[in-house]
């Protein structure tokens, strides 16, 4: 762990790094691709929603000594569907099984006699409507579109506009992946599995706007500088709370893989599934997204200011002519920027003497971390 | 937090209140009445309007986790979980069901008239009565001329009778096209309205008769008669009813047919009128709302008391029966003797009261948990496992920081429990396992804004501050981030609570207080905490183990000494 409290620090003055922003068009890539699949898989196998939200069969049975576990799964053997069961004050049996048509609850209701010893014609069979009907789901609709509505504007004034768009397609984006896992997976969308989907939606803000945090303090005064483009400086500052991110990441992770791994894997428990696997894959989604595609986009966006623009191309001006002048940029410092070749506006590295404005450098790498953004 | 811990035990209420999913509790199954003549009534647009209702009904802050569903074609069924008041429950649910407004013909007292002739008696009881009660109750006429009123209605049945009655008539031509479903066949409404009288007539005066001698015998303090009552009453008819008076009393009424319904009114709220210091209630109608009640108003306000008065009737019971004293449109109020409760129950019974179809209840039975103890344990379990997996991790790379994240988890999670606890039996919070669920990981995610510190620290640190200057300087930074990403979460909480309904809106509760728990734990707790701990030698020395090493962190102050005139050179090394 020292190690990787020295990685933490280097990462911090930008010794290492990955260059996200570089390489922004292979994880575009990788994001649109399994967007693609999440939307393929939703429009050709679509959600298999559960009993709450568009009823089922129920089935009455008469007193019996069955237990409810025992009774869930001989029902769910028999439908092939999550049943809900619940014993009532009479000793009877309430069983609701989700997604059957008169023909296949009969043959249910048959199988269910057999397996819990009683006469099918004592279970009494009816339809049942949905419990989480079209109201709620209506309403929360509603209260998605007013939300990120309003989380946009509210990103926009605490930060800038191209921040919030970037946010808004980056949690777009960790909707879409979860909502085509459960598409491509089959499980049974139920209301935990729309609690899990609401929890993403702060939570994957939470993280873009942690790293949107690390990004606009990096870029205060960037202006005023003539050593990075702010696409480099984006990066820097992610590199920078890269452990940051991953730490939280991990933190939040844990508990949602206990429940999804231990809870539904070992102790079998079928409920708990399907609400950890929407935390689990949203939560994932929700970190990759906020380091990979919102903060890369920030930067495309920021990138077609005129004012950045002006900035890049003063910026490559200088670097073109030291490197005319056959200064040689510092070895150490392009470490950073060798895995990602293609990236020209990288490659001449550090030009410390000709440093302009705040930044002054005596000696390599050190530098570039206290570039003027990193004051406050 | 120590309040809050000692509220906890001192209200007994040391756990939370669970959902039905975890704990069963009770469950009502109410059947739609097909009034005669309209079967069709009881379809399933019908259904899903009343379930809507009846859900807004038993779970009006969307916390209490009670389902309402639909089965087969013409049952409801309501599941409330246990720990809940049923028998209030029932009574919002299924029983209140249509909501009228009717102009008031006559008043009396509650309990039976003694003497058969209506008159004499009827007058005398009435006025007697009436001078008790009614003079706090500003909603209604003065006490004499309201028992003149009476008397002369009750006593003189055949003549002035007549009139209100052709002029129900004519209105409820009028309203028979919006008002869909209460149509019964008059017959039927005869019949059982006046059991004494079978042959149906349908001559205005002998209707009346009936109505009159119903009157007289009708008891409303007789719980049974009530009932007989409501279940008979039609609204396009005549009819007698019981209602309560603002002191609590019983009083009886001859009511016209009703002019206005439960659908006609788009809103309704209890609110205390700032100027005059008083509960009120405030209606808004709907724009055909709108237009019958001022219909209806312009010709009450013109009316002597009662005959002034309309009267708002739920499920054949009188709600309230205010006087008009002029004409009213699409906005209204009712002031008199309310209180908080009463304007606010009134006022949810205007909005919420108009159930598309009228319902008795089947059976009400217990019911036992869908999910149960193993599921419970099992997630308890789970989130206990990743609980600790997110301690090792702290205390793997936070080493002695940890010790503060654990402290200030275990405050959160405290935190968390006891505010749940008490708000069961305050609020009707209830726990399902996805809010459980829900719970570990927003535990989880608070871990998240200590790291959001931590890492802030560490930077410092990096930059070559001892630990105090440190934690000092990075907190305005990290709280700046922690309040922006919490407000986010809170923003998502506030906005699903305002817009949505039901499990949804229970949800949006659970993340908003987590949200707000997050805030309360950095700030009061992780944040001097870490102030105290700074002052510690164990940390501020730097020790390998405190997870604040300077070394470690890789400090390396000398090398960009000359950008930083401020710092002190040898800051780690003095540490």
């Amino acid at each position: 762990m020292s190690r990787l409290g020295t990685i933490g620090a280097r990462l911090y003055r930008g010794e290492i790094g990955y260059d996200f922003v570089a390489k922004r068009k292979f994880w575009y890539a990788v994001s649109i691709l399994i967007t693609i699949t999440a939307i393929v898989g939703l429009a050709v196998r679509g959600l298999n929603m559960g009993i709450e939200f568009k009823g089922g069969a129920v089935f009455t049975t008469p007193k019996t000594s069955v237990s409810v576990a025992q009774a869930t799964e001989y029902a769910e053997e028999a439908s092939g569907h999550i049943a809900i069961v619940q014993k009532l004050g009479n000793d009877t049996l309430r069983i609701q099984v989700s997604d059957l048509d008169t023909a296949a609850a009969s043959k249910a209701k048959i199988q269910l006699a057999q397996d819990m010893k009683m006469d099918p014609d004592k279970i009494n069979s009816e339809l049942v409507g949905p419990s989480w009907g079209e109201q709620i789901a209506n309403k929360a609709w509603t209260g998605l579109a007013v939300f990120m509505i309003l989380v946009v504007i509210y990103l926009a004034i605490a930060f800038e506009w191209r921040m919030a768009v970037a946010a808004l397609i980056a949690l777009i984006h960790d909707l879409t992946i979860t909502v085509g896992v459960y598409a491509l997976v089959g499980f049974e969308v139920t209301p935990g599995t729309v609690i899990g989907l609401l929890t993403i939606l702060g939570y994957s803000l939470y993280d873009t706007v942690v790293v949107f945090d690390g990004l606009k303090e990096g870029a205060v005064g960037i202006t005023k500088q003539t050593r990075f483009t702010y696409s480099e400086l984006a990066n820097r500052s992610l590199n920078a709370t890269l452990v940051r991110s991953i730490n939280t990441t991990v933190v939040a992770l844990l508990p949602v893989a206990g429940l999804l791994f231990i809870g539904g894997g070992f102790l079998g428990a079928g409920m708990l599934n399907d609400i950890s696997l929407s935390l689990f894959v949203g939560l994932a989604a929700g970190a990759y997204s906020s380091i990979f595609i919102a903060t890369p986009l920030v930067a495309d966006l920021k990138e077609r200011d005129p004012q950045m623009k002006a900035l890049k191309k003063r910026i490559l001006a200088k670097r073109e002519a030291a490197a005319a002048r056959g200064e040689s940029p510092d070895g150490e410092d392009s470490d950073q920027y060798d895995e990602s070749g293609e990236y020209e506006d990288a490659l001449p590295g550090d030009v410390a003497p000709a440093g302009a404005g705040a930044v002054v450098s005596p000696r390599n790498d050190r530098g570039r971390g206290r570039s003027s953004g990193r004051r406050r | 937090m120590v309040a809050l811990t000692g509220g906890m035990f001192a209200t007994g209420d040391t756990t939370p209140r669970l959902g039905i999913d975890l704990a069963g509790g009770t469950t009502i199954t109410l059947k739609a009445k097909a009034e005669p003549g309209k079967e069709s009534a009881v379809n399933e647009t019908n259904m899903n309007t009343a379930v809507g209702i009846i859900e807004r009904r038993v779970n009006g802050l969307g916390v209490s986790e009670a389902e309402v569903q639909t089965q087969g074609r013409e049952h409801i069924i309501v599941n409330i979980p246990k720990g809940t008041d049923s028998e209030q429950a029932r009574k919002q649910v299924g029983t209140t069901a249509q909501l009228y407004f009717r102009p008031v013909l006559t008043v009396a007292a509650g309990g039976v008239t003694p003497e058969p002739k209506p008159s004499a008696s009827e007058s005398g009881k009435g006025a007697s009565d009436k001078d008790a009660k009614s003079d706090k109750d500003t909603e209604k006429a003065t006490d004499g001329k309201k028992a003149d009123d009476a008397d002369k209605a009750s006593s003189s049945a055949g003549e002035p009778s007549d009139s209100p009655t052709t002029q129900g008539r004519a209105v409820t031509e009028a309203l028979r096209a919006p008002a869909a479903d209460p149509t019964g066949s008059p017959k039927a409404a005869e019949s059982s309205k006046a059991p004494e009288s079978p042959a149906a007539d349908p001559a205005a005066s002998a209707e009346m008769t009936a109505l009159e001698k119903q009157f007289t015998a009708l008891n409303c303090q007789d719980e049974k008669a009530r009932t007989a009552l409501s279940d008979t009453t039609r609204p396009e008819k005549t009819a007698v009813a019981c209602g309560k008076n603002s002191a609590g009393q019983w009083e009886k009424y001859i009511l016209g047919p009703a002019e206005v319904d439960g659908k006609d009114v788009d809103d309704a709220k209890g609110q205390l009128d700032q100027q005059r210091g008083m509960w009120i209630v405030t209606m808004d109608f709907t724009s055909s709302g709108a237009k019958k009640f001022q219909k209806i108003t312009s010709k009450l306000s013109q009316q002597q008391s009662p005959q002034n008065q309309f009267a708002i009737v739920l499920d054949g019971e009188v709600m309230s029966a205010p006087q008009v004293n002029q004409t009213l449109s699409a906005n209204a109020e009712i002031s008199g003797n309310f209180n908080q409760d009463s304007a606010q129950e009134l006022g949810n019974m205007l909005s919420y009261g108009a159930l598309p179809l009228t319902f008795s209840e089947e059976s009400v039975t217990t019911v036992s948990a869908a999910l149960g103890d193993e599921q419970l344990k099992a997630g308890l379990i789970a989130g206990a496992i990743g609980l600790a997996l997110v301690v090792i991790y702290l205390v793997v790379y936070y080493r002695g920081l940890a010790l503060i994240a654990l402290l200030s988890l275990l405050a959160s999670a405290l935190l968390t429990y006891a505010l749940m606890s008490l708000l069961g039996p305050a609020i009707g919070f209830a726990l399902n396992l996805p809010a459980v669920c829900g719970a570990i990981v927003a535990i989880g995610i608070t871990a998240d804004s200590f790291i959001v510190y931590f890492e802030r620290v560490r930077d410092e640190i990096r930059e070559g501050r001892t630990l105090r200057p440190a934690v000092e300087r990075a907190w305005p930074r990290a709280r700046r981030t922690i309040l922006v990403s919490d407000f986010v979460s809170f923003l998502a909480a506030a906005v699903l609570f305002v817009v949505t309904v039901g499990k949804v809106q229970g949800f949006a509760f659970t993340l908003g207080l987590t949200t707000l728990l997050d805030v309360v734990v950095v700030f009061f707790f992780t944040k001097p905490l870490m102030t105290l701990a700074a002052r510690t030698k164990f940390f501020s020395s730097g020790r390998p183990w405190s997870g604040l090493d300077p070394q470690r962190l890789g400090a390396k102050p000398p090398l960009r000494r000359s950008r930083r005139t401020s710092a002190v050179p040898t800051a780690p090394k003095e540490a």
